[in-house]
């Protein structure tokens, strides 16, 4: 049985960005802090060290870096006529594990979403009326605006000295910044980086057509830096071993080398490494947290007490922990009831492959996670979608993140996948090609959520998460108008060959797309529909506050870890308060 | 756990085809020089493994007949030919071979428990099999359906022109396997040959770097900022390195 240890006052579980952040936040109230992660603990030196980490077989491929799925995984199915079978391997997504969590191997795009994307609803109803949302959407606003969150998406920023240019200064757009970004109070602490041939290409390309293309913000720092904790950041190589891999230069902002360090030294904050949390322990009535029971690296079960329990744990993770756990009522798609779940929503991919002569070089192995050039024309709140047929939009770009060749080698359509013509091809267009990607949003919609899967276990005989998910009719729609936008950039890029890659039929677990999991414990203004307030506190159980993308009510056409940050920094301070008057901060 | 190994190791014979003498010779422990030698003896059309005198090289997991199969078919996939290296010559086999007596053939990253379904394709792979199991047999049911149907050969002893016409069947879903299902084990088998061909030499393919050099590649050098603009739209040639290299 598990040994119950000394209470504490907070215990935050998962270490990763938002751990990291909320640890460091909450050490300041000098309250007794206790943080659990599942993973080992790792640090720059000596993990992420030149040349080892320059290494594509075992951290791209292997995933060294990442959730090891032998040990805890989820079933995934199309729809809920289908039978949920186990992700046996990763490969849609790659959610991390140990010290520093995905935010180690993430690529450093550290987006400000659209002032569109945090209350689509009010913003369509607006302008359209209700008779433009499909039936079995359920879109939802956060109940916390961009201009609200404004503050704290700067902190996020400065935490992680993101290279970029703004595009608006308090109202004033800025040319060959994004224009169409909500107002900023100042501009990025570092300027943009340095320009690939391939950006250079989609910037002209782009303009040509009307488009308005920026730099796109990078947390892969342009020069050396000192965020505003003191902390240093090197100044990126451009290795281009930086999606899935620890930067060695600590050039690429993490939680490993800035907040978490922080937090550590402080002596009312303890880290525990390799204690994995397995469910969160509520009283009878299931309206208090009493303690989290975590299991350690021998097997060896705890009980440890707190007074307040903040889940870091990723978006997947913390949904399943309050599933698990009893937090907030699960949802069931039959009668829309229930909050836990409800709302997962991922992104849609199209775009278009780029091939160019032989006197064209790319160097594409050149390059840095983050570095990208984009246009936001088409992006959720940047147009009108609707008179497109949909709703929503995506963000183009060319992103030059390394060619590293066992996952990069494009050759054209029609090609042989083995054999002599195979290898001609490949040699022919390697430093050659370029891609041009949309990232799309996907709505929240009945049909699509998570709950607890009735069939499969994990090593530790907890139910497996289940996800239900597919593509639907709008975001296909959406996906296939941005990938022709993707052709027409490409074709006036005087590229020899552009081709088209359409969205795919339905969701697949199987090939890599993004770890850009969004919504299941969506924060909102009505418990009927949201499992959090707006202050990522849960409705139903007021001392578990639930950070992560899990709190996005849909997903955009941006990459979540902006916003993410961003929340993290506004929840530490909803708890602050909390902490002074404890209780629901949304009274019902 | 030896028993366990030995029957396996019976039914994958029985699976090749080979007559109980050789599979005397498999049963007991062969040195891996040996093994290496028996295996580029089973493979006539196979560019030899090239071994610099290393013991080293020799095969860990699989047997001299699996060898030789795995030799013909990385030969058919990456051949040597006016383009660039071979996968064999650069020892895409030695690196398949790894991986599976270690910790990804094992598959210590994946998991396994049932139930077993057999699933959509966005359901991904559903086998009860880690690589290592999938591998052997695959390899034997590989052999099997050669044998059956291209005249009583095994896949190692068809032409070269002959392997390439089983592997797009294969490839195109036309061949069914007694066992495991035929295009899983080759999308498996391709996919682990391509990582042998580009990744880093340390783990046995890519010799000397050889197919880097090939497509410009420069390796896992990674220091491009005072470079990244002054190369751009044009070629960066330098010699690729590796991990040791830069170690
Ligand atoms: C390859 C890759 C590239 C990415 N690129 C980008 C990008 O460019 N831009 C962007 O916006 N986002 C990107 N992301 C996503 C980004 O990494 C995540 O949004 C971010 O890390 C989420 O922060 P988090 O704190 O919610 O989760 P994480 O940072 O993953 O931290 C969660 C931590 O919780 C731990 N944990 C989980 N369950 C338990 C448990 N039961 N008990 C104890 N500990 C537990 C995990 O081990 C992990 O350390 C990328 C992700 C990947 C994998």
């Amino acid at each position: 049985m598990a040994a119950k240890l000394k209470s504490t006052d907070i215990v935050i579980v998962g270490l990763g960005w938002t751990g990291g952040i909320l640890a460091k936040e909450l050490a300041e109230t000098g309250l007794s802090i206790v943080v659990l992660e599942r993973g080992g603990p790792r640090d720059t030196n000596p993990d992420f060290m030149y040349p080892t980490v320059h290494d594509e077989l075992r951290y791209a491929q292997r995933h060294e870096l990442m959730q090891n799925v032998s040990r805890e995984t989820l079933t995934f199915r199309n729809n809920a006529s289908e039978t949920a079978l186990p992700m046996r391997q990763l490969g849609s997504f790659l959610p991390g594990e140990g010290v520093g969590g995905a935010g180690v191997h993430w690529n450093g795009v550290p987006w400000r979403w659209l002032p569109w994307d945090h209350e689509p609803l009010t913003q369509t109803l607006a302008r359209y009326g209700p008779g433009v949302i499909p039936p079995d959407m359920q879109m939802l606003d956060w109940g916390v605006s961009y201009d609200e969150l404004e503050p704290y998406y700067d902190k996020f920023e400065y935490l992680c000295g993101v290279s970029g240019k703004a595009g608006n200064l308090r109202g004033q757009k800025i040319d060959g910044g994004n224009v169409f970004e909500g107002p900023r109070q100042r501009d990025y602490p570092n300027p943009p980086m340095l320009q690939t041939h391939a950006g250079a290409l989609f910037e002209k390309a782009a303009k040509s057509l009307g488009y308005h293309p920026f730099p796109g913000p990078s947390a892969n720092t342009s020069q050396p830096y000192v965020n505003p904790d003191g902390v240093a950041f090197g100044a990126c190589h451009y290795c281009g071993y930086c999606e899935r891999f620890g930067c060695e230069v600590n050039a690429k902002a993490s939680a490993h080398f800035t907040v978490i360090p922080l937090a550590a030294r402080k002596s009312n904050v303890e880290m525990r490494t390799n204690a994995r949390v397995m469910k969160v322990n509520l009283d009878a009535a299931k309206t208090r947290a009493e303690s989290v029971t975590y299991i350690d690296a021998a097997g060896r079960e705890f009980e440890q007490p707190a007074g307040l329990v903040v889940l870091c744990a990723y978006a997947l993770g913390n949904v399943h922990l309050m599933l698990l756990s009893g937090i907030g009522k699960p949802y069931d798609p039959t009668t829309g009831a229930g909050v836990v779940g409800r709302n997962y929503a991922y992104q849609i991919g199209s775009g278009a492959i780029v091939f160019f002569d032989e006197k064209t070089w790319i160097n594409s192995f050149m390059g840095a996670g983050a570095l990208a050039v984009n246009i936001d024309d088409f992006n959720t709140g940047s147009f009108d979608h609707v008179k497109e047929g949909f709703i929503g939009g995506g963000g183009i770009s060319t992103s030059s993140s390394g060619g590293r060749p066992i996952g990069f080698r494009p050759v054209p359509p029609g090609t042989p996948a083995w054999g002599t013509e195979w290898k001609r091809a490949v040699v022919r267009h390697y430093n050659h090609t370029l891609a041009i990607g949309n990232q799309g949003s996907v709505m929240a919609y009945r049909q699509n959520y998570l709950d607890l899967d009735p069939t499969y276990r994990d090593r530790y005989g907890r139910s497996l998460l289940r996800m239900t998910f597919d593509f639907h009719a709008n975001e296909q729609k959406q996906a296939n108008f941005l990938a022709d936008i993707c052709v027409r950039i490409g074709q006036a890029m005087g590229a020899e060959r552009v081709v088209r890659s359409g969205p795919p039929q339905h969701y697949s677990i199987v090939p890599y797309q993004s770890t850009h999991n969004t919504g299941g414990a969506a924060m909102g203004t009505d418990p009927r529909t949201s499992a959090l307030n707006r202050y990522c506190q849960t409705w139903d159980v007021s001392n578990v506050f639930v950070t992560g993308a899990c709190a996005f009510p849909q997903n955009a056409g941006k990459a979540p870890t902006g916003p993410v940050g961003a929340l993290a920094y506004w929840t530490a301070d909803a708890i602050k308060r909390y902490l002074n008057n404890p209780g629901s901060l949304v009274p019902t | 756990m030896a028993d366990d190994e030995g029957m396996r190791r019976r039914d994958v014979l029985k699976g090749l085809g080979v007559t109980g003498a050789v599979a005397g010779i498999v049963a007991t422990t062969v040195p891996p020089e040996v093994q290496e030698a028996e295996a580029q003896a089973a493979a006539p059309h196979a560019h030899a493994v090239s071994r610099d005198g290393q013991s080293a090289d020799g095969f860990r997991f699989f047997t001299p007949q699996e060898a030789a199969i795995v030799v013909a078919l990385v030969d058919t996939l990456i051949p040597k030919d006016d383009v660039g290296p071979g996968g064999v010559e650069v020892g895409v086999p030695i690196f398949i071979d790894r991986e599976l007596a270690g910790a990804y053939g094992r598959g210590a990253r994946m998991y396994l428990d049932g139930p077993f379904g057999q699933g959509t394709p966005q359901q991904g792979y559903q086998l009860p099999l880690p690589p290592a199991d999938l591998y052997r047999i695959g390899i034997a049911d590989l052999n099997a359906w050669c044998v059956e149907t291209r005249g009583g050969k095994t896949f190692d002893e068809l032409s070269p022109a002959d392997r390439t016409t089983a592997l797009k069947a294969i490839e195109a879903g036309q061949a069914e396997f007694a066992q495991v299902p035929a295009r899983n084990f080759f999308s498996v088998l391709l996919q682990n040959t391509m990582e042998g061909y580009f990744a880093d030499p340390m783990y046995g393919g890519n010799r000397n770097s050889a197919v880097w050099k090939m497509i410009g590649f420069p390796g896992a050098i990674g220091m491009y900022r005072e470079v990244i603009e002054k190369y751009r739209n044009k070629r960066y040639d330098v010699e690729p390195k590796s991990i040791q290299d830069l170690s």
